[in-house]
């Protein structure tokens, strides 16, 4: 049976960056002054899941062969409404905690409403919802502040049964609820073949519409659980434009690193996630071997840049050149 | 009528894109239990034809009847609901899928809301089995299984849809003897089973061995029907023929001696599996034509020469001189001096939102320029002479060319090569899409560039062209040199019955390629 070799091909990806993940996080528990403790994994993977779950969001648009360049400013969106509704009793936080993640499905569908069925180019359609729903995030925060239900936060952000922490718990459930059934369901696989070839999708009588549509809506999900997440660490709600930027293109890093191609039709937020985290693990070797903070940004870009390229060998392999234009 | 209604029938079918009609007034009915070939040349309407029955396109008028009630298809999943099922010449596959996704496509099975990967592969390896095709494993990638496994997938992939009329576009082009024979068998399993199958190819000796019926098309309507072997093959091409000459060519002056030096040859071109062992030579002031049906190897071939193509064996030679052309730029350079008008003037030819000027210049901006910066007054001046010479209808040089109709489009393009001087010009299909003035037009400058010294390579798939404008004429099939017409040797007929590959002389063609 050669069935785990189709299996392998189709994770290679996913593999990839699981193993640069896990490479880059051994060297940095092992050099790290406490070690591998609960301690060190916890504040990782806080730190971490932020970048996962805007990763996945943008990992089901990447899939569909769009982009969604508001993914940054739905995370931020949904952070200062959170400061404003995820508090009180049990019952007003449950229905803020709702609230927040419709907001953040209700900006997927708008996204997703433009670029389908207004037929804009998702890079301009997002470029231009990410600023609006940056401008609502500002009205709603001027300035930093707000405050959240602190029981929820800690229980979310500390750690499951003394050892393992929370919010990779809440990561996997995501991950077990959202994308394994959407990526088995058809309109994940319509999602993915659009994003491979429209036209053989058309053809096919593949209902292209509704995937995307889902691949969108579902984006603007992920991106507010992110949020939600965000309110949970800090405590308040911020509209920083920097960080809502730079997590878009972290994201988008992110996802190349996990083995999605921005091409479409390919890939997986498994490997998002691990991109994600492989990501954010860059800046904590660079803490632990005593680089200045200023060295980041240039290290993040070299390792990016290095593992795109593995990517681009295929192009080797093109015998008729008009294809490298495809 | 006599109660039986037909299973499926087709009335006054017409379909426009823009001023070329492509269907007029087509009438075609299928009945259950048989196999319906369907024949005419490039742009026949067949494809067409298909298009509208499977729900690609809708047609502008006419009316359908699916069991003696009337059918609109407003989309491929709605024919394939009503059991109109089509394999497409160009492949419907999701190359980044997997097989068993591929074939599942429209309809996956599902579990708990979710599709059921296990009933998706117990389908996918039925459907592989009753195509013949057990040996393609169904989480291979499609886009990793060659053009002849693809075919097969696409064939497993029609048949787990459980049609009633199964369409078959040019479906065995791609495919190795042996798969043809095992397609066959299937199909004559499923016209037993009361399948209507519709099968549309060029290769007469398949349409003898497997159609009941046949029509034929011709300028987007039926001129004939009858029952399959009832006509001769000749008979049939003079069917497939039958349009009088509308267009106006130049005079053909005295043959190019065969003993002059070729500007231009080729020595047993091949590439990957398109192109096989290719020889030709192309002199300077021969107008040579490459004809066949549609796909041959012909635009792979104008390629190679072009230096698009990578791993290419064989010799390219200029004036005699072995040459190494491993790109569009080294291909066009003084010392080659080739240019190609391409297929698509709107992708490969033109950047359609700058203006006229930008992309006249464009391909000799070199030559226009000093240091790197552009000579605007010699720019202009080779500029105003091709707009001159090619009487170019344009409001001005600086609005976008996007703006000018189909054939100054095509002007335009021509224009921006000559400007190089090429003494090596090879044209794509260049008339396609253009209107007859303009035709005739292009037809007059490409003799008067052949006159004034340039050795011309130029594809059509239009036989009139060919015809008309070629010393000679290599008509290719399969990738290969199939026949040279020379002089009066050209007449449509020639060209036909060559490009069908049922030259009388040929040794019989096997199934499917040639071996």
């Amino acid at each position: 049976m050669k069935d785990w070799r189709y299996w392998l091909a189709e994770q290679r990806g996913t593999l990839l960056a699981f193993g640069i993940f896990i490479v880059m996080f051994v060297i940095y528990t092992s050099n790290h002054p406490a070690g591998f403790t609960a301690n060190v994994v916890q504040t990782a993977s806080n730190k971490g899941v932020l970048l996962a779950f805007v990763a996945m969001a943008q990992t089901l648009v990447v899939i569909t062969a769009g982009i969604d360049l508001s993914v940054g400013m739905i995370f931020l969106l949904t952070n200062c409404l959170a400061s404003w509704l995820v508090v009180g009793t049990p019952m007003q936080t449950t229905l803020g905690v709702i609230a927040v993640l419709a907001v953040g499905l209700l900006c997927g569908a708008i996204n997703g409403a433009i670029v389908i069925y207004g037929r804009l180019q998702p890079i301009v359609a997002t470029i231009a919802t990410g600023a609006v729903y940056y401008g609502i995030g500002l009205l709603l925060r001027p300035f930093p502040g707000g405050s959240v239900n602190e029981d929820l936060a800690d229980a979310l952000t500390g750690r499951a049964f003394g050892v393992v922490p929370a919010s990779l718990v809440v990561l996997l459930a995501v991950v077990l609820v959202i994308w394994v059934p959407f990526s088995r369901s058809v309109l994940g696989r319509a999602a993915y073949a659009a994003g491979s070839s429209e036209t053989a999708a058309y053809m096919s009588g593949v209902p292209i519409r509704r995937g995307k549509f889902a691949a969108y809506t579902l984006a603007g999900l992920l991106a507010a659980i992110g949020g939600l997440f965000l309110t949970f660490f800090t405590y308040t709600g911020e509209a920083a434009y920097a960080s809502g930027n730079s997590y878009t293109l972290f994201s988008i890093a992110a996802v190349v690193l996990g083995g999605v191609s921005l091409f479409g039709g390919k890939g997986s937020a498994i490997g998002a996630i691990f991109g994600a985290l492989a990501f954010r693990t860059i800046g904590d070797l660079l803490f632990v071997f005593d680089f200045d903070p200023l060295w980041q940004p240039l290290f993040q870009g070299v390792i990016l840049l290095v593992a795109v390229s593995l990517g681009a060998f295929a192009l080797f392999r093109v015998r008729n050149r008009l294809e490298w234009f495809l | 009528m006599d109660g039986a209604a037909p299973l499926f029938r087709m009335e006054g079918i017409s379909k426009r894109y823009g001023g070329v009609r492509a269907l007029e007034k087509a009438e075609l009915v299928v009945e259950a239990g048989s196999i319906h070939a369907i024949l005419g040349e490039n742009g026949a309407g067949k494809s067409t034809l298909i298009k509208v029955m499977a729900g690609v396109v809708a047609p502008d008028e006419g009316r359908m009847t699916l069991d003696g009630r009337e059918a609109t298809f407003a989309s491929p999943g709605a024919a394939n609901k009503a059991g109109i099922v089509c394999i497409f010449q160009e492949l419907s596959l999701v190359p980044e899928l997997s097989v068993a996704d591929n074939i599942v496509i429209s309809d996956p099975p599902k579990r708990f809301g979710m599709i059921d990967r296990k009933a998706q592969r117990r389908i996918a390896e039925e459907a592989l089995a009753r195509a013949g095709a057990a040996d393609i494993h169904p989480l291979a990638l499609v886009k990793d299984l060659p053009l002849s496994r693809r075919q097969m997938v696409e064939i497993a992939k029609a048949l787990a849809r459980k049609p009633r009329i199964l369409i078959l576009d040019e479906a065995t082009s791609a495919l190795t003897a042996a798969d043809v024979s095992k397609i066959f068998a299937v199909l004559k399993r499923l016209r037993s089973e009361g399948l209507a199958l519709l099968y549309i190819s060029h290769r007469m000796n398949e349409i003898a061995e497997l159609a009941d019926q046949c029509t034929v098309f011709r300028n987007g309507r039926n001129v004939a029907s009858y029952a399959a072997g009832s006509k001769s093959d000749n008979e049939v091409v003079e069917l497939m023929i039958g349009r009088e000459y509308s267009h106006i060519f130049p005079p053909k002056p005295a043959a190019v001696p065969a003993t002059a030096a070729p500007r231009l040859e080729a020595r047993k071109l091949s590439w990957a599996d398109r192109l096989h062992d290719i020889s030709l030579t192309v002199r300077a002031g021969e107008v040579v034509g490459l004809g066949g049906l549609d796909g041959q190897g012909q635009r792979e071939l104008l390629l190679a020469f072009f230096g698009v193509l990578r791993g290419l064996s064989g010799q390219i030679l200029i004036d005699g001189k072995s040459v190494s052309i491993t790109s569009p730029s080294v291909a066009r350079d003084d010392g080659i001096g080739m240019a190609l008008i391409p297929e698509d003037r709107k992708t490969e030819g033109l950047m359609l939102p700058m203006t006229v000027r930008e992309n006249l210049s464009f391909a000799a901006l070199d030559r226009l320029s000093k240091a790197g910066i552009i000579d605007r007054a010699a720019e202009q001046r080779l500029i105003d002479d091709m707009v001159g010479l090619l009487a170019i209808k344009t409001a001005g040089l600086d609005i976008p060319v996007g703006a000018l109709s189909g054939g100054n489009q095509q002007k335009v393009v021509i224009a921006k090569w000559l400007m190089r001087q090429p003494r090596i010009i090879l044209l794509n299909d260049p008339t396609r899409g253009i209107d007859v003035g303009t035709k005739q037009e292009l037809y007059q400058l490409m003799r008067k560039l052949a006159d004034a010294g340039a050795a011309i390579l130029f594809y059509s798939t239009d036989y009139d062209e060919l015809i008309g404008c070629c010393d000679r004429v290599l008509v290719l099939y399969d990738g290969a040199v199939k026949r040279e017409l020379v002089g009066a040797e050209i007449t449509e007929r020639a060209l036909i019955s060559s490009a069908l590959n049922i030259h009388g002389e040929e040794s019989p063609v096997g199934l499917g390629a040639s071996a």
